[in-house]
């Protein structure tokens, strides 16, 4: 390993991209790939599993041993509304590895004291997202009903191709929001890419149990999500 | 839950930045229940100075001794620890798993 690789690697963390090095044993070379590299890189086959569960392991290939090491921005999420389902959500998405932020500018709703431990903003989505933008390894979780207060994250959120993006409301209010977001310019598939009504069908009875829905929904949007979307996205 | 401002490849960049020799130890493979999982470094540099952890302490001293001797060769070391090299070692990880630690000095380039 040479320091020039320790720079690019850590440029590469800094950036929130994904990075994978991959060292051979024996001689000690090192080659620190981006996603795009690692995908077409020769050892694909082993590195395009753990791209998705973000794994480190040694790999054996043609005689030669491989370190490969995974680099993957830690994921957040982003709830826009202080509600019930946030105040569920939040811990349990801390507690799944995630960074947390709550938005909504209803100073009544975003208080420290119904939201510990995670970050709060009390102000409007779009002064918050304007000073730390999303990106594709964020989720965005719009749960207020207020098209004022959710639609300019939404919007944001298919822009920046964030993982995943999800809207509490009725089949109803959806329908309403994508004739608003067609208006606005947004073709449908990308619009489809709306998680809505929110959250995984359990038959979630109650704001906790929404929030596993929710939950369980980002996980599998995460683990899953398709390797060569992130890449052009890149 | 992110750890990326002050790790171990962190303080590693920093510390050739001032001109120390340095090296990075690196679970590569883990057994049983071992402590850290595969990733997980150490920095070191030519006077013992470390950060990071590889173990959560069972074996860190003998990690940074061969990764003070690999920065004086320039050449890298795989590393074995476990219960059963405790008399080869003279450390072991209590906790009845096994690594391997790659260590590798870092050549200023």
């Amino acid at each position: 390993m040479k320091s020039s690789d320790l720079i690019v690697l850590n440029a590469l963390r800094a950036a929130r991209q994904p990075a994978v090095v991959v060292t051979e044993i024996a001689s000690g070379d090192v080659q620190v790939l981006t996603q795009a590299e690692a995908l077409a890189h020769g050892l694909v086959d082993e590195i395009k599993p753990r791209l998705l569960t973000g794994k480190s392991g040694m790999v054996g290939v043609a005689g030669a041993e491989y370190f490969i090491q995974l680099h993957l921005p830690p994921p957040r999420l982003v709830i826009i509304g202080a509600v019930h389902i946030s105040q569920a959500l939040a811990p349990m998405a801390a507690q799944c590895g995630y960074d947390v932020v709550v938005v909504d500018p209803r100073t009544a709703f975003a208080t420290p004291e119904r939201f510990t431990g995670v970050t709060l903003q009390a102000d409007w989505p779009e002064q918050v997202l304007d000073a730390d933008p999303l990106d594709a390894w964020t989720a965005v979780a719009a749960v207020t009903h207020d098209p004022k207060i959710d639609d300019l994250p939404l919007k944001r959120a298919l822009d920046a191709r964030c993982f995943y993006v999800g809207a509490l409301g009725s089949r109803k209010t959806h329908g309403k929001r994508l004739s608003r977001f067609a208006e606005a310019g947004y073709d449908e598939s990308l619009v489809s890419r709306i998680a809505a009504p929110i959250g995984l069908d359990i038959g979630a009875a109650n704001p906790a149990e929404i929030a596993v829905a929710v939950m369980a929904q980002i996980i599998e949007a995460h683990r899953r999500r398709p390797l060569g979307d992130l890449d052009s996205a890149a | 839950m992110s750890e990326i401002t002050d790790d171990a490849l962190n303080i590693a960049e920093r510390w050739t930045g001032e001109g120390r020799a340095i090296a990075l130890a690196t679970v590569v493979e883990t057994w049983g229940s071992a402590p850290r999982p595969a990733g997980s470094q150490l920095v070191i540099d030519s006077d013992g100075n470390f950060e990071g952890s590889v173990s959560g302490g069972c074996v860190e001293g003998a990690v940074v001794f061969e990764a003070v001797e690999a920065i004086e060769t320039g050449a890298p070391k795989m590393l074995e620890f476990g219960i059963a090299d405790e008399a080869a070692w003279e450390v072991g990880l209590s906790c009845g798993g096994k690594i391997r630690v790659y260590v590798q000095p870092v050549a200023r380039a």
